[in-house]
């Protein structure tokens, strides 16, 4: 059970991306001198300041200060928990609005990572430089070393994010992590518009969609039995578009797939896959150079390149607002395998 | 293949501009055309993209849902753009409450879909609680029936700031101003019966659309021309929010989720990289969301812990990550620093010096029951308030709303669905507000100890203060 009203103090915490961002209104703040302590320190902070009153918080104001409250939440409520970091762009968002809401302290928690062995090398080489900036704790799940126990069996259609579910179960039940926070969205799927900010796993992992905690105002309710998690879902209720113009105002940096780039690929299921160690052509799948961009960063196994001249993140963000197909409708060969694809691997514990 | 042509148009280019977040929710009975409303409003204002649409084509054609839609679109059945769960699409129907996302040039919208049938005040209550409006659908020929008096009953309940009501299906009845005319009367009388719609609590309109052909919905039909008001969307984007009609009225109230205290030079890996960690040894602030209000540098603000007097001090710094601010409202998160160094932790409130009471271990609420599970009398629970959970006991329940004739009828137990009235005892004090003036921190939570379930939506009623006469007297 999680406690009854704790005291929670936060004496561990971390690195601020320190991005400088811009303001509620673009100028109402300035950067945060070392001598915080003196408010004076910084003229003009006070009296640029427009009253707040009138003005109107912009829309990712608004998300990004829901996000800040739930993580907040999950870390005063819960004795152990651990952020799902795959290097891609929801999991790095999340990982900064942790640095936010712990500044100056360090995110007091540990990254987890479930590797399926086929990840894109520069998305690894992000991670761990990511993981060392920050000077965070990061725990490992891998899909391979499963297979090779023969726990898992590689699947017929060669795609292992479906195997991500085994070692991350495991990854969280071996750490005693009790809560989990994931980079999932509410627009990017129909079965992740049912789920909760704060959603209960069974002793087995699985998520029920019929039997959920109504959520009420901004009250979480995170208790919970032994044996039983907590996924907790921070950026719920952004959108893609929401996504990346966050990542623009942050400036926040991103593996460099997620733009513009020239790399050699092959049509296959209706999507431009990479040529790479564990993603080869078959025989007549011919092998032509492209520029893509990746939408989102899996398993190479299935995720897809669009064809895109958007090279810088304020190009992103209008190819975004222009795009007419989803994200993982465009890229994800693991969702298009049946119309309850998401809603099947959840139930089974994936996030 | 996804060959993304594109040319950034101004239209575009504005896309990528910020908009302002506005919540809200959707309520109906069975078979009012919710879900095709819902449907409706994502289709028409380009909320669904292609595949979206195309599986959903390729689902309606597989289940002869076909024709000609009246405006000479292909039909299709809207309702499946909403229905998530397997389960959902296999029976037609919406289980649990879905939520859906779309902007136009002006706002950022997130839509609550409350399913209306079962367990329809448990999605109502779950979606209205943070909503800035919420859509109400009739069914044209229907008129207001009892549940759409319960509807608009648990809104004012929970203080919605705008309450539309969709008349849908005009189209059945013709597009008949005088059908739609009898309608928007009872809906008003309701309202005026409720305290709808007064001194600016709460507005209430009505509006006659077809969510099947889209009439009033995106833009203003020319099969209604004796209606002159707004569609729906238009007037879901020119409302103003919650928080925005508020923040000058309500007075700061921030619940401290945790103390950041980084401990500088003792604890140097505490501090986040690139900091000098001399610079924050003493560095101590106060993290929370503000719930109501507005807090400037200078404040003089009170400190409540329950079980004490509240302590009064200056806020001299709000920070937000690394930056300074001069001011914040509701609902920034920050940490607030202050000129005194108090035992401040989780659970404490600061408020707007004076303007809160003293924490109460006795509770009046209204409740709102979610559970199968029913409450009984002497029943021990838990109560989760703000930043503070604490054991409570059912003292007694003292009456159970009738949603109908909005009367109260004695009762010793809520099941599911019922909203009565009931006075608990805490095992520890607590910041409580009357609900009527404060959405946040007049509203609660109760748990069930023991699967940890979450068995009614809680709201002060008022301060028990108010009940000096009573308190011991039970």
């Amino acid at each position: 059970m999680s406690n009854l009203s704790t005291t929670t103090t936060v004496t561990t915490a971390f690195a601020a991306d320190a991005a400088p961002a811009p303001s509620l209104d673009g100028n109402a703040a300035s950067s945060m001198p070392s001598s915080y302590g003196r408010p004076d320190a910084t003229p003009g902070a006070a009296s640029a300041a427009p009253a707040l009153r009138s003005a109107r918080l912009s829309s990712l104001d608004t998300l990004e200060s829901e996000a800040i409250h739930i993580i907040r939440e999950v870390v005063a409520e819960f004795e152990k928990p651990a952020l799902l970091f795959s290097g891609g762009k929801d999991s790095v968002v999340m990982l900064h609005l942790a640095t936010k809401a712990f500044w100056p302290g360090k995110v007091p928690f540990p990254v987890l990572h479930v590797d399926t062995g086929h990840n894109f090398p520069e998305v690894i080489d992000f991670r761990d430089r990511t993981v060392e900036r920050l000077g965070l704790k990061l725990v490992v799940g891998s899909v391979q070393d499963f297979i090779d126990s023969g726990e898992l069996a590689e699947r017929a259609d060669g795609t292992r994010n479906p195997l991500q579910t085994v070692p991350l179960l495991d990854a969280i039940q071996r750490n005693k992590f009790d809560a989990v926070f994931g980079g999932g969205r509410r627009d990017e799927d129909k079965a992740r518009a049912k789920e909760r900010i704060l959603s209960l796993r069974d002793e087995f992992g699985q998520w029920d969609p019929r039997n959920q905690r109504p959520e009420l105002w901004n009250l979480y309710n995170g208790r919970h039995t032994v044996g039983q998690h907590v996924r907790a879902f921070p950026i719920s209720n952004w959108t893609e578009l929401d996504v990346w113009r966050y990542i623009e105002r942050e400036n926040i940096e991103l593996p460099g797939l997620y733009y513009a780039h020239d790399r050699e690929v092959f049509a296959r299921d209706g999507m431009w896959r990479a040529v790479g160690e564990v993603s080869q052509p078959r025989e007549q799948e011919e092998v032509i150079t492209k520029t893509v961009r990746y939408r989102t960063v899996g398993d190479m196994s299935c995720t897809g390149a669009v064809e895109s001249a958007a090279a810088t993140v304020r190009d992103v963000v209008i190819e975004v607002a222009a795009s007419t197909i989803t994200e993982r409708g465009a890229t994800r060969a693991d969702d298009r395998i049946s119309e309850a694809a998401m809603e099947d691997r959840k139930k089974d514990g994936y996030f | 293949m996804s060959t993304e042509t594109f040319l950034p148009g101004p239209d575009l280019v504005a896309a990528a501009l910020p908009t302002t977040l506005f919540r809200f929710a959707t309520a109906g009975s069975v078979d009012d055309g919710k879900s095709t409303l819902v449907g409706r409003l994502l289709h028409d204002s380009k909320a669904i993209l292609a595949d979206q649409l195309d599986a959903v084509a390729r689902t309606s054609a597989d289940r002869g849902f076909g024709g000609e839609g009246a405006t000479g679109t292909k039909a299709i059945d809207l309702a499946l753009l909403t229905d998530g769960l397997r389960a959902e699409r296999e029976q037609g129907i919406t289980i649990d409450v879905a939520y859906r996302y779309f902007a136009t040039d002006r706002r950022s919208f997130i839509l609550a879909d409350c399913p209306g049938h079962v367990q329809y005040t448990k999605n109502t209550v779950t979606g209205a609680s943070t909503a800035d409006a919420v859509v109400v659908l009739i069914d044209a020929r229907k008129g207001v029936l009892e549940q759409t008096r319960r509807h608009l009953s648990v809104l004012q309940l929970l203080r919605v700031a705008h309450v539309i009501v969709a008349v849908n299906k005009i189209d059945l009845v013709d597009f008949s101003e005088d059908v739609f005319r009898g309608i928007e009367a009872d809906v008003q009388q309701v309202g005026r019966e409720l305290g709808l719609g007064r001194d600016g609590v709460a507005d209430l309109r009505v509006i006659p659309v077809s969510a099947l052909d889209g009439d009033n919905v995106v833009d203003r039909s020319e099969r209604t021309p004796w209606y002159d008001g707004p569609a729906l969307l238009e007037v879901l984007e020119t409302l103003p929010a919650a928080d925005e009609l508020e923040s000058h009225l309500e007075s700061f109230r921030l619940p401290v989720q945790l103390v950041i205290r980084p401990q500088g030079a003792l604890a140097p890996d505490a501090v986040a990289g690139g900091l000098d960690p001399e610079a924050y040894r003493d560095y101590r602030a106060y993290a929370g969301q503000i719930t109501e209000g507005s807090v400037k540098l200078g404040d003089q603000v009170s400190i409540l812990t329950p079980g004490q007097a509240p302590r009064t001090t200056a806020v001299t710094g709000i920070d937000f990550a690394g930056r300074e601010l001069a001011e914040a409202a509701a609902p920034q998160s920050v940490a607030l620093r202050l000129a005194d160094e108090f035992d401040v932790a989780r659970g404490d409130t600061i408020a707007a010096a004076g303007t809160i009471r003293e924490a109460s271990a006795d509770l009046y609420a209204a409740l709102c029951w979610l559970s199968p599970k029913p409450l009984r009398e002497g029943a021990k629970v838990l109560v989760k308030h703000g930043t503070r959970t604490v054991q409570a006991l059912v003292r007694n329940v003292t009456g159970k709303l009738d949603l109908a004739s909005f009367g109260l009828e004695p009762t010793s137990t809520l099941e599911l669905n019922d909203i009565g009235h009931a006075q608990l005892r805490l095992s520890a004090p607590l910041p409580l507000e009357n609900y009527l003036h404060h959405r946040r921190t007049g509203a609660f939570l109760v748990i069930d100890p023991l699967d940890g379930s979450t068995l009614a939506a809680g709201l002060v009623k008022d301060h028990p203060g108010d009940h000096e006469d009573e308190r011991y007297s039970i």
